[in-house]
């Protein structure tokens, strides 16, 4: 069944549409991330508009959020102090990249940024984890059953503003996660992305909080950063499709439910090793396509801006 | 069946043709609007017609007729990719100040042998001279590169098309083609040229608007975005949660029961 996407001006698969919000709602609920580092560029790939894809992704990221952070919350698996500390953060920081953006677009080179970042980020945060499950995964057969040991040496525990937070048994200071909310943001408006394979790793090796809890808190954060961000893009570049984003996010928020489950039966280690492996995977493309000549070395953008 | 309408048409249609012009193009198309609706994928306007003529056919030539269909021209920016210290970067680009959304031409024959240049140069007819031209107004100093590259990649998405012998044509008189609009349209107002050639030249032509329009549920959600920014962000925002929401409760009822 073929529908016409109003704002994005052409006619695309319905079941293609719903497909793939299924899919990109299971992984983001399995692993807490908005699924936006994969659906995007899966857009750009069945011809939607750049632009487009990167608004209405927002859009559908709130609602796979919101529909998995309630079962976290009925699991009581968030940690809404540290959430919202880090949501502080991230709407400096999505303020501070949506500036980026706009001066970068002027000289035309949002691409390569985009890509680059994507590339990097991905590249270090995926080899960390996978490096870190690997670890974690042969203690766990080796010595089975003992809990790793609470790292008490990280540095972030010297700074000052020590806040307690109750659900991540944490005592630490407001300092390190504002700043982790706010590079997310950064990187969520530069990327057009939730920023929750960011956030996830760095709630986990920074601040040292608890896997179960890191999901819930990242989901939590990043409703309301992406549903900024969707504001943004709707008043100042229309690019928002309203159509896209419902097809979407039906897949979406059903996957995400299913997802969630999945990942609450894993083991937080097998959890951790296959979002690595998917993290690198999105990275090694992305990097083959900067680095191997490209078949068609023009490309088309709109004009009269 | 059209045949026989136009035929009737054109033997009740009354001689108003100048002297000096001994052949006339007379078209019509099956639609002039095309609604694009929620499920609309792609269309086809059937456009058709007869040549009317005050004097026998002068038997020298065969007749041959151009129809080019295009969509609404808008800038286009051109980038190219270079090689920066090992990673592809776009470098270079251009704009072209405009170019057609969509060009389709189907003719009698092939397109060097029934159109000469200069005709080609005046009319604007086959897809290079319709996208070279605004390039060459822009100053473009390699404007082949630049414009090829607009040519090539619409034909490769299906915007672009040139179909040879895809006109039907009947005793020199009667005329008829498909033309298909992609469901990747673009909303405006399309033109539809029709050409009569002798010998290379054009001795008339026509043209007709098709008005492609976005209608119901398409329009309303557009105008909403443009108009009223900022309801129609709240508004998506407000469809997300609610789906989060209905797809968390069901799943925990179904979970429980």
């Amino acid at each position: 069944m073929q529908i016409y996407l109003p704002i994005a001006e052409i006619s695309v698969n319905a079941f293609l549409l719903l497909g793939l919000g299924g899919m990109v709602g299971i992984l983001s609920g399995m692993f807490g991330v908005g699924g936006g580092f994969l659906m995007t560029p899966l857009l750009f790939f069945i011809g939607i508009p750049p632009a487009v894809a990167v608004a209405t992704e927002a859009n559908q990221i709130v609602a796979s959020s919101f529909s998995g952070v309630l079962a976290h919350l009925r699991r009581k698996t968030v940690d809404l102090k540290m959430g919202l500390v880090l949501l502080i953060g991230g709407l400096i920081g999505a303020g501070v990249g949506i500036e980026i953006f706009r001066a970068l677009r002027e000289i035309g080179q949002v691409d390569l940024l985009v890509k680059l970042t994507y590339v990097v980020f991905l590249g270090i945060i995926g080899s960390l984890m996978f490096a870190e499950g690997l670890n974690a995964l042969k203690k766990s057969k080796t010595r089975a059953g003992k809990p790793a040991p609470r790292r008490g040496h990280l540095w972030i525990h010297g700074l000052p503003f020590k806040i307690k937070f109750r659900t991540s048994g944490l005592y630490i200071s407001a300092i390190p996660p504002l700043a982790i909310g706010a590079l997310v943001g950064i990187l969520a408006a530069i990327m057009g992305v939730g920023g929750g394979f960011v956030m996830v790793p760095a709630m986990i090796y920074i601040l040292g909080m608890p896997t179960k809890v890191v999901i819930g808190t990242s989901l939590f954060q990043i409703i309301f950063v992406t549903a900024f961000t969707t504001l943004m893009h709707a008043t100042t570049n229309y690019t928002v499709d309203m159509a896209l984003a419902v097809l979407l996010l039906l897949g979406g928020v059903v996957g995400a439910q299913i997802g969630t489950r999945i990942g609450l039966k894993m083991k937080a280690e097998s959890l951790r090793l296959l979002l690595a492996t998917l993290v690198l995977g999105v990275c090694g493309k992305l990097g083959l396509e900067l680095l191997i000549e490209p078949s068609e070395l023009f490309i088309l953008g709109a004009g009269g801006e | 069946m059209i045949r026989i309408l136009l035929a009737l048409f054109l033997l009740a249609s009354p001689a108003h043709a100048s002297e000096h012009a001994s052949e006339k193009v007379i078209a019509g198309l099956s639609q002039n609007r095309v609604a694009i609706t929620a499920n609309f994928d792609g269309t086809g306007i059937l456009i058709f017609g007869a040549v009317k003529r005050e004097a026998p056919p002068p038997t020298t030539e065969p007749l041959d007729v151009i129809i080019a269909v295009s969509g609404p021209e808008r800038p286009v920016v051109v980038r190219k990719k270079a090689r920066v210290l090992g990673i592809w970067v776009n470098k270079e680009s251009r704009t072209v100040s405009s170019a057609p959304s969509f060009y389709a031409i189907a003719s009698t024959g092939p397109l060097p042998k029934i159109l000469s240049k200069s005709e080609d140069l005046r009319y604007k007819i086959t897809i290079p001279r319709m996208v070279a031209e605004k390039a060459a107004a822009d100053g473009l100093s390699n404007i082949d590169e630049f414009a090829s590259a607009v040519i090539r990649i619409r034909q490769h998405n299906g915007l672009y098309t040139e179909k040879g012998g895809k006109v039907n044509l009947a005793d020199q008189t009667l005329f008829d083609t498909q033309i298909a609009l992609p469901s990747a349209l673009v909303e405006g107002d399309y033109k539809a040229r029709v050409f009569l050639l002798r010998d290379g030249r054009v001795i008339d032509d026509f043209s007709k608007t098709i008005a492609v329009r976005k209608v119901g549920l398409e329009r309303w959600i557009y105008n909403l975005a443009h108009e009223r920014p900022l309801i129609y962000g709240l508004l998506s925002l407000t469809i997300a949660i609610l789906a989060g929401w209905l797809a968390s409760t069901i799943f925990r009822l179904l979970k429980l029961s």
